[in-house]
C-alpha cells in the first residue's frame, strides 16, 4: 500500500502538523517505507496465537489510596514557557 | 409520520477517593490551580502510573450493585488525542475488556418500572480544565482534575424518551451516592451524562444516525436538550435532510443545540493497551468481601418498607431517595421508650407507627430542612428527638397539631419532648370527667344550636367541636371529645 496526497493531507490534519509542501513527496515516500514494514509484519501467519500485549503472568499492582504528594507547582512551573495565576498558558484551544 | 426517540446515556461518575487514580496527589475540590497536580498528572517524562486500589473497590462495589458481571481481569488502554487538558497526548482507559460488563438499573416512570440494560463501565482518568478567558488570546491549563478517577457507567440504547433518560440518570445518581462511590455533586462536575440521541420512524428495526450531546450537567438540562435535540432531527429528516453522525453541545441560554465537532474531523483515537499498566486481576474474594460490605440498596430497602412496614410505594420511594434520609427513617423507628421492630417478626411488641414516622419525615421534618437548605445528616433534630416526640402523638398525650408547636420547640432551642410538653403544658385533655365538664358547659350555654342539632342538623356538630377545642386550649382529646359530643348531644 502507497500513500496518496489526500492520506498524507489527512494525517497532517490530525496530528495538527503544517506540512511544508515541497517536503511533502520525500515524506510520502518515507511514511509508505512505515507502512511497507508493516505489511511485512502483516504476512506472519499468527491464526491460533492469543493476542498478547503484556507480559504473560504478571499482574497490576495497586497502591493503597493516600495522598502522597504534595504541592510542588513552582518547581514544574520553573520550566514551563509561559504560567499566570498557577496556570500554563498555551495557545488559544476552542472547540 | 409517528416517530421513535433512541437514547443511550453514557455517564462519567467521579469516584470517592482521596488520591488519583494513577499518581498520590490529591483529589480535593477547590484548591489552587495546579497545587494538586503531580508528576505524573502532568505526564513528566519517565514517571508511571500506579493504580489507586479504592478506585477498583469502587468499580466492584458499583458492578455488584447493578447485577453485572465483575471482570476477572481487565485491561488498561491508551485513548489517544491531542488536546492540552490532557498532556500525556492520551487517556488511560479501559477498551477492549472493562471492569464491570453488563447489569441493569431499574427506574419507575409515570408508575410504570422498567430496566435499563447497561452494556459496560470501565476505569479511566478525568483530564484537567481548560479556560478560555482572560489570557490575551491564550488559554490557561489547570490540571488538578488530570488523573481524577472516573467510572464511565455505559448503557444500551434502551430508553425512548427524555423523561425516561432522566429517570435513569436520577435512579444512577442515587445508587452511586448510596453505595458510597461518588458524592454526586453536579455542580462540581461529579455525575456528568453524555446523551447519545436519535430518532427512527415507529417499527422500524434499524436505529437511525445518533448525535451525542455532551456534558448535560443538570437533569433539567439533560431533559430539555434531549427534547430540542428530537424535534431537530425529525424536523431535518421531514424536510428531506439527513442527520449526520455528531458530537454537539447543550446551550442553556438559547436552549438548543449546536455542533461541537464536525464529521471531517472525527477523531481516531488508535486505542491500543497501555504497556504501562499491567491487566487489572480480581479475584472472586475480593468481589465477595465487597458483596459483604454493600450496604441494603434502595429498591430492595423500598420493597422491605412496602412489605414489612406496609407504607405506600410513594413514602417507601421518598424514603429511599438517599441513603441518609432512610437512615434517619430507621433511626425514628428504633425507639428505646418502645422497644424496637427492625425485624418485623413480633407483631406484639412496640413500636412507632411506621406510617407516623414516615408522613413526620417527609412533611414537618422535610420541610423545616428545606426552609434552612440543610441535608438531612445535618438536622438539628435528631431522630431520637423526634422519635420522643412521635411516641407522644402515638401515646395520645398530644394530639398533632399541638406536636407540630413541640416541633419547633425541639428545632429552635432542642431539647426533649417531653420537657417541652411539661413545660408548655400541652399534655392533652384525656380525662373524661374533665372534657365532659366542658361539653356539659357548652350544652347549657348554646340552647339553640343544641335545638338546630337535635333536630337534624348534622352539620353543627362541627360548631360544638371547635368550641370544645377552643374551651379546652386545643388540648382536648379529639376522639374522647367526640364520643363526649355525640353521647351528650344525642335527642
Amino acid at each position: 500500500m502507497s500513500l496518496s496526497d489526500s492520506d498524507l493531507a489527512r494525517l497532517a490534519r490530525l496530528a495538527r502538523l503544517r506540512l511544508d509542501p515541497a517536503a511533502g513527496d520525500a515524506l510520502k515516500s518515507q511514511l509508505t517505507g512505515i507502512l511497507h514494514l508493516i505489511e511485512e509484519l502483516q504476512a506472519v501467519d499468527t491464526q491460533g496465537i492469543e493476542p498478547l500485549a503484556q507480559s504473560p503472568h504478571l499482574q497490576l499492582r495497586l497502591r493503597e489510596d493516600r495522598v502522597t504528594e504534595t504541592d510542588r507547582r513552582a518547581d514544574f512551573q520553573a520550566i514551563a514557557p509561559q504560567v499566570e495565576n498557577g496556570l500554563y498558558l498555551v495557545p488559544r484551544v476552542v472547540e | 409520520m409517528e416517530w421513535e426517540t433512541v437514547i443511550g446515556l453514557e455517564t462519567h461518575t467521579q469516584l470517592r477517593t482521596l488520591s488519583k487514580i494513577f499518581s498520590g496527589a490529591s483529589t480535593a475540590f477547590g484548591a489552587q490551580p495546579n497545587a494538586q497536580a503531580s508528576a505524573v498528572d502532568i505526564a513528566l517524562p519517565g514517571v508511571l502510573p500506579v493504580m489507586n486500589r479504592a478506585a477498583v473497590e469502587h468499580a466492584i462495589r458499583f458492578g455488584l450493585a447493578v447485577g453485572a458481571t465483575v471482570a476477572a481481569r481487565s485491561i488498561f488502554a491508551r485513548k489517544n488525542y491531542f488536546y492540552p487538558d490532557l498532556p500525556k497526548g492520551y487517556q488511560i482507559s479501559q477498551y477492549e475488556i472493562p471492569v464491570v460488563l453488563g447489569g441493569a438499573v431499574r427506574v419507575t416512570l409515570e408508575g410504570v418500572e422498567r430496566s435499563i440494560q447497561l452494556t459496560r463501565a470501565h476505569l479511566e482518568e478525568d483530564a484537567g480544565k481548560s479556560l478560555h478567558e482572560d489570557f490575551h488570546g491564550l488559554s490557561g491549563i489547570d490540571l488538578n482534575r488530570a488523573g481524577t478517577p472516573l467510572l464511565e457507567i455505559v448503557t444500551e440504547p434502551d430508553m425512548r424518551s427524555a423523561a425516561e433518560a432522566v429517570a435513569y440518570a436520577r435512579a444512577l445518581h442515587r445508587l452511586v451516592m448510596w453505595i458510597g462511590i461518588c458524592d454526586g455533586n453536579m455542580q462540581e462536575g461529579s455525575f456528568r451524562c453524555d446523551a447519545n440521541v436519535s430518532v427512527r420512524p415507529r417499527g422500524q428495526k434499524e436505529y437511525g444516525t445518533r448525535c451525542e450531546i455532551k456534558n448535560l450537567n443538570s437533569f433539567r438540562f439533560m431533559e430539555k436538550a434531549i427534547e430540542f435535540e428530537v424535534r431537530r432531527q425529525i424536523a431535518l429528516i421531514e424536510e428531506g435532510g439527513t442527520v449526520v453522525q455528531e458530537t454537539r453541545l447543550y446551550d442553556a441560554d438559547r436552549d438548543e443545540t449546536r455542533p461541537m465537532r464536525s464529521k471531517e474531523d472525527a477523531q481516531d483515537y488508535r486505542y491500543f493497551p497501555d504497556p504501562d499498566l499491567l491487566p487489572l486481576v480480581i479475584d472472586a474474594q475480593w468481589v465477595e468481601r465487597v458483596r459483604a460490605a454493600l450496604p441494603e440498596l434502595p429498591d430492595a430497602m423500598a420493597q422491605r418498607f412496602q412489605s414489612v412496614l406496609g407504607l405506600s410505594a410513594y413514602d417507601a420511594g421518598v424514603i429511599t431517595a438517599s441513603r441518609p434520609l432512610a437512615q434517619y427513617f430507621e433511626a425514628l423507628l428504633q425507639n428505646p421508650k418502645l422497644g424496637s421492630r427492625a425485624s418485623g417478626s413480633d407483631p406484639e411488641a412496640l413500636y412507632l407507627d411506621p406510617k407516623l414516622c414516615a408522613n413526620w419525615l417527609c412533611g414537618e421534618l422535610s420541610a423545616a430542612l428545606h426552609r434552612e437548605n440543610l441535608e438531612v445528616e445535618h438536622s438539628r433534630i435528631t431522630p431520637g428527638q423526634l422519635s420522643g416526640l412521635l411516641v407522644r402523638i402515638q401515646d395520645g398525650t398530644i394530639s398533632g397539631k399541638t406536636a407540630k408547636e413541640v416541633f419547633e420547640a425541639l428545632w429552635q432551642e432542642g431539647g426533649e419532648a417531653d420537657a417541652i410538653i411539661e413545660a408548655k403544658g400541652l399534655r392533652q385533655i384525656s380525662d373524661d370527667g374533665a372534657l365532659e365538664k366542658i361539653v356539659d358547659q357548652l350544652i347549657a350555654e348554646n340552647a339553640v344550636q343544641v335545638a338546630e342539632y337535635r333536630s337534624g342538623k348534622d352539620k353543627v356538630f362541627g360548631f360544638f367541636v371547635g368550641r370544645a377545642m377552643k374551651a379546652s386550649g386545643g388540648r382536648a382529646n379529639p376522639i374522647q371529645l367526640n364520643d363526649i359530643l355525640k353521647k351528650k348531644l344525642a335527642p
